[in-house]
């Protein structure tokens, strides 16, 4: 009974003294000693997820609290488990390019010119000018609808609710156009192994070129709402601290690894499709918090736009395919119409492209981080191993790390932070 | 990574230092591979990452490979990058079939090899002797078909789709909890009993609900 007075003297509105002050009613009656509620010492877990927004997919997170600061996290993923990898072994190389759209299906065109540029580097097959030029297109296009999912999504996670309405505005632009493009909006199967799929329709450049002199105005609104925010920089700044050391330690790759002050971009020191010819700059961060991870991504965007203006100024005519008839089909019109095309064309669906035995590594530059593609081949027209090195599956790792010590709310924070997409983790 | 078939410089350093445990190295697509023996491939690893003039202090990956030749034995492949050199090795381990699939975990090198070897495992049934956190992580932990990406285990599974039924029904939920999270089973079992439903719910048989 003695606990339940001090309780309602506590709840009781204080009332005011003749000189305006407020009079608090003391805590503990005159002559008694204050009396804490016994509160259970024994640390608590709960469970987040496989089925629950802020973890961005099925995501289940194990955490053992004490109060509601964060003491161990476990991570348990493959709800998503798809096996791809293992199926990847049945299919011929052109087969798998469908496969690589449900990896990380946020950024589907850029999985797409990963896996096209392993299975050509494995056979030794040269693109042409134009195809290298819609692919860093298409690369930087993904990179920017990645990006917009990831800062709405973030953004709803720290309440901040316009944000989200905003970039998925953007988003679906980009996506208009990457419907014209390819007739798809997620799964797009943009590459063929030595081409594309299509080439971009008439006025396509345009449309881009006009978005892209429209899509910075959103970046810069958003900034503007969320930089001067003192709900958002005391929920991102300082939590989820990774130095620079843990980062490489931990494997971080992509805006991950560059908040945390680590220069390292694939297409800036390994580059592929001429991106050594393009004029950008790799965004790097100095404290690796979330804040810092949001700054990264906001620039990359903005240094996509750059890419994207230079793609579009230089685009050159001619074909998308290079001449190679060991990977490339005859047009459809002649193999309906001259016997050896149709035969032609016959042989390489039914019997797929032999690669020769031999094994490459190609890593690119995803939104995510490094995409690496392994594929071994033992000289047969379907791969002994296609390992995808996902990104966001080490980025995810080292989810424990960061938030151990933080509040229950920064978890959620930290977690958003990492930019992961299940279909890539689980694959 | 242009096709030069140069061999990195880190393989003849490695020769003259380890001497027999390094293998045969190859220049395939750009890439050096160099083979090393199981035994002291941790401190060809260590050395790799601490050697002032190495440093391949990022782990790009570990993985796995396994031939559809059963006369070639089983790859662990590492993938080293050296950040500050912008340099790429990429060392294998060969694991006979018939010997105990075991290598050293390099874990206590690379934090980011954790959740790496944890899917090798799972994938390929390799050990990582000293890991600290040896699960399944794609898989569930009483999975036992066996580990997926091996080249006996079949497209569609072991078991017959009946069969991969029957199982996950019958399954005692609580043994997918790992130990480390057993006491959330035991929370579950100090609930009172009219809030306690069974794993099928609604409507938990009498066969399947909680004690």
């Amino acid at each position: 009974m003695a606990d339940k007075r001090v309780l309602e003297l506590a709840l009781a509105t204080p009332g005011v003294d003749a000189a305006g002050n407020a009079v608090r009613l003391p805590l503990v009656p005159a002559g008694q000693t204050a009396q804490e509620p016994e509160l259970d010492s024994d640390h608590m877990l709960i469970n987040i997820g496989p089925q629950h927004p802020a973890t961005h997919g099925v995501l289940r997170l194990v955490v053992e609290l004490d109060g509601e600061v964060v003491m161990r996290v476990i991570p348990h993923i493959g709800y998503l488990h798809s096996g791809f990898e293992k199926l990847g072994e049945y299919r011929h190389y052109n087969q798998i390019i469908p496969l690589t759209d449900r990896t990380d299906y946020l950024s589907a065109p850029a999985n797409n010119v990963a896996f096209a540029l392993a299975a050509e580097r494995l056979m030794g097959i040269e693109i042409t000018p134009r195809c290298t030029v819609l692919r860093v297109i298409a690369c930087e296009l993904s990179r920017i609808i990645s990006h917009l999912v990831w800062a709405g999504t973030t953004a709803i996670d720290i309440g901040a609710f316009t944000v989200f309405l905003w970039m998925f505005q953007e988003r679906e632009r980009v996506y208009n156009l990457i419907e014209a493009w390819t007739g798809a909006r997620l799964t797009t199967s943009l590459t063929r192994v030595g081409g594309l799929m299509a080439d971009v329709p008439d006025g396509w450049t345009d449309r881009l070129r006009e978005w892209c002199r429209r899509f910075p105005k959103t970046l810069d609104e958003v900034d503007r709402m969320l930089l001067r925010n003192g709900i958002w920089l005391g929920r991102t700044q300082d939590v989820g601290v990774m130095t620079a050391a843990e980062a490489t330690n931990y494997s971080l790759s992509g805006p991950m690894l560059r908040a945390s002050g680590v220069a390292y971009d694939v297409r800036k020191d390994q580059p592929y499709l001429d991106y050594d010819t393009y004029d950008f700059e790799v965004p790097v961060g100095e404290r690796g918090d979330v804040y810092d991870r949001y700054l990264v991504r906001m620039e990359e965007m903005r240094q996509s736009v750059r890419i994207l203006l230079q793609a579009v100024d230089r685009l050159p005519e001619g074909p998308i395919n290079a001449d190679d008839p060991r990977v490339i089909l005859p047009p459809k019109k002649k193999a309906m119409s001259d016997m050896e095309s149709m035969i032609h064309h016959f042989k390489q669906v039914m019997e797929g492209v032999p690669a020769p035995a031999g094994e490459v590594y190609f890593p690119v530059e995803n939104p995510k981080g490094e995409l690496g593609t392994y594929l071994v081949s033992d000289g047969t027209a379907k791969p002994v191993r296609w390992r995808i090195r996902p990104p966001s599956f080490l980025n995810l790792a080292a989810l424990p790390k960061m938030a151990e010590g933080h509040l229950l709310s920064d978890l959620i924070a930290i977690n958003a932070s990492v930019d992961i997409v299940m279909g890539e983790i689980d694959r | 990574m242009s096709g030069a078939a140069t061999p990195n410089a880190s393989v003849a350093t490695l020769r003259a230092r380890f001497g027999a445990a390094i293998g045969r190295s190859a220049v395939v697509s750009g890439a050096t591979i160099v083979h090393v023996a199981r035994e002291r491939a941790h401190d060809i690893l260590a050395w790799l990452r601490d050697d002032p003039d190495e440093r391949y202090d990022y782990l790009v990956d570990v993985t796995a490979v396994e031939y559809r030749d059963p006369e070639r034995p089983l790859e662990v492949v590492y993938q080293l990058r050296s950040i500050p050199r912008n340099a790429f090795l990429r060392l294998k381990i060969n694991l006979d079939r018939s010997g105990p699939l075991e290598v050293d975990s390099v874990v206590d090198l690379w934090q980011g090899a954790n959740w790496l070897e944890r899917e090798a495992w799972d994938m390929f049934g390799v050990r990582f002797v000293g890991h600290p956190d040896h699960r399944r992580i794609l898989m569930w932990e009483t999975y036992d078909e066996g580990h997926p990406l091996r080249k006996d285990f079949p497209l569609r599974g072991r078991f017959s789709r009946a069969e991969q039924v029957r199982r996950a029904l019958g399954a005692d939920l609580s043994a997918h909890y790992s130990m480390d999270e057993l006491s959330i089973a035991d929370a579950y079992a100090s609930l009172p009993a009219d809030l306690r439903v069974g794993p099928r719910h609604p409507a938990p048989g009498a066969e399947t609900s909680r004690p």
